[in-house]
């Protein structure tokens, strides 16, 4: 139970998959200019991404290693990532309209996202031996996904009401910003590391 | 992709990719590996050669395949030709340079979902010969790889006082840690992109 703890604090703040990794930098400056929108992506990816770990990790486990295929690893994780998508983008609009009003627009867009692919590596990268392990660990990782963009449309929307020097004005300015989110963030460093 | 009026020759693909179309700089294109890898200039080097390769690649595949594509299968067509020409430069990578293959290490397979080579398919390999796919392709990489060595050579200089891992600052140097770690990636890449469009409204006036 320790573990898991570990893991969900480690994933969701401390080795924060955005503002650690990198992973998912391109919705982050792109999409987060509004609190909404930022929440509708930020819950979109944590979904598919929760169901894309568990299925690569399953994948990888029961059908690569066994098969010795694992060279084939990368290109069957785009495409279950692929797959996951259209599925859940079927099965969101047909079951529950409601919910694809709020995210499914945004659904299209993530099968390039670099954060579920990365998530999808990094469960087999950080040697979560356990389904449990790597289902926890995906979930959280998108749910570090979500603070990092929410915080960031927040500020951002402050940001418009400041008088931004010229050059300054949209890419530069919003990647100062986060860079001193990620300095925040690397005050959190050292918990939940001793695994 | 500009107005289809003034359709630009190969040599002048190639040559925008470079620079007025910079993939760093101007179109923003696949951050994450541009943030990732460039706290050292041997790493953005790889990594911008290893990205330029499967653009390359998955250009001349798309270009050729562009009369059979299926207009809903197309991103899966893009995504699977990147996701091949990846395994092969990651396998590569492994056998010949295992330290660089260690030092990338999940960078490398998410050169599958970096946008800028799923935009140049989707935007140019898709609808053009062979010839200018190829010119498009080395251009848009050469503008990639200069982006990824300007971040690389202001972080590893600040950072660790050297460039390609040799000592060029003096020993008294105070080593700007932050420059090596994550902000400093957010920090140096807005600085640049600051001072290309600070140039840029400079020769306008």
């Amino acid at each position: 139970m320790t573990d898991l703890i570990l893991i969900a604090i480690s994933a969701a703040i401390v080795n924060n998959v955005v503002l650690t990794y990198f992973l998912g930098v391109c919705p982050f400056l792109g999409v987060s200019r509004r609190l909404d929108m930022a929440f509708g992506m930020g819950t979109a990816v944590t979904f598919v991404v929760t169901i894309a770990g568990t299925l690569t990790f399953i994948t990888h486990c029961y059908v690569l290693l066994p098969l010795d295929l694992a060279f084939l690893q990368y290109i069957v994780f785009i495409f279950v990532i692929a797959g996951t998508v259209q599925l859940v983008e079927m099965v969101v609009r047909k079951f529950q309209p409601a919910l694809y009003e709020a995210f499914g627009v945004f659904l299209p867009m993530i099968t390039t996202n670099c954060a579920i692919l990365g998530t999808c590596l990094f469960v087999w990268l950080k040697g979560y031996d356990t389904l449990l392990k790597a289902v926890v660990f995906s979930f959280f990782n998108g749910v570090g996904f979500t603070l990092a963009i929410v915080i960031m449309a927040g500020l951002r929307e402050d940001l418009t009401f400041a008088d931004v020097p010229k050059p300054l004005r949209g890419a530069p300015i919003t990647l100062f910003v986060a860079a001193i989110l990620a300095m925040a963030f690397m005050g959190f460093a050292g918990i939940g590391t001793a695994q | 992709m500009s107005d289809a009026a003034s359709t630009p020759t190969a040599s002048q693909r190639l040559a925008r990719g470079v620079l007025p179309e910079n993939p760093v700089f101007r179109q923003l294109l696949g951050m994450c590996p541009v943030l990732a890898v460039t706290n050292s200039l041997a790493g953005a080097l790889t990594m911008g050669l290893a990205t330029t390769f499967v653009l390359v690649c998955s250009n001349v595949v798309v270009s050729l395949l562009r009369k059979q594509l299926q207009p809903h299968l197309r991103i899966l067509v893009y995504t699977l030709t990147i996701a091949s020409f990846v395994t092969i430069a990651d396998r590569f990578l492994a056998a010949f340079l295992p330290d660089m293959s260690l030092l990338l290490g999940p960078y490398i397979p998410l050169i599958i979902v970096n946008c800028l080579i799923i935009s140049r398919a989707e935007a140019c390999a898709s609808k053009q010969t062979l010839a200018p796919a190829i010119a498009d392709a080395v251009g848009q990489g050469s503008g990639f790889v200069l982006g990824l060595l300007s971040l690389g050579f202001v972080r590893e200089l600040l950072g660790s006082g050297s460039l390609f891992g040799v000592r060029v600052l003096p020993e008294a140097w105070p080593e700007w840690l932050i420059m090596v770690l994550p902000p400093g990636a957010f920090l140096t890449l807005g600085m640049l992109i600051a001072v290309v469009n600070w140039w840029d409204g400079r020769r306008e006036q």
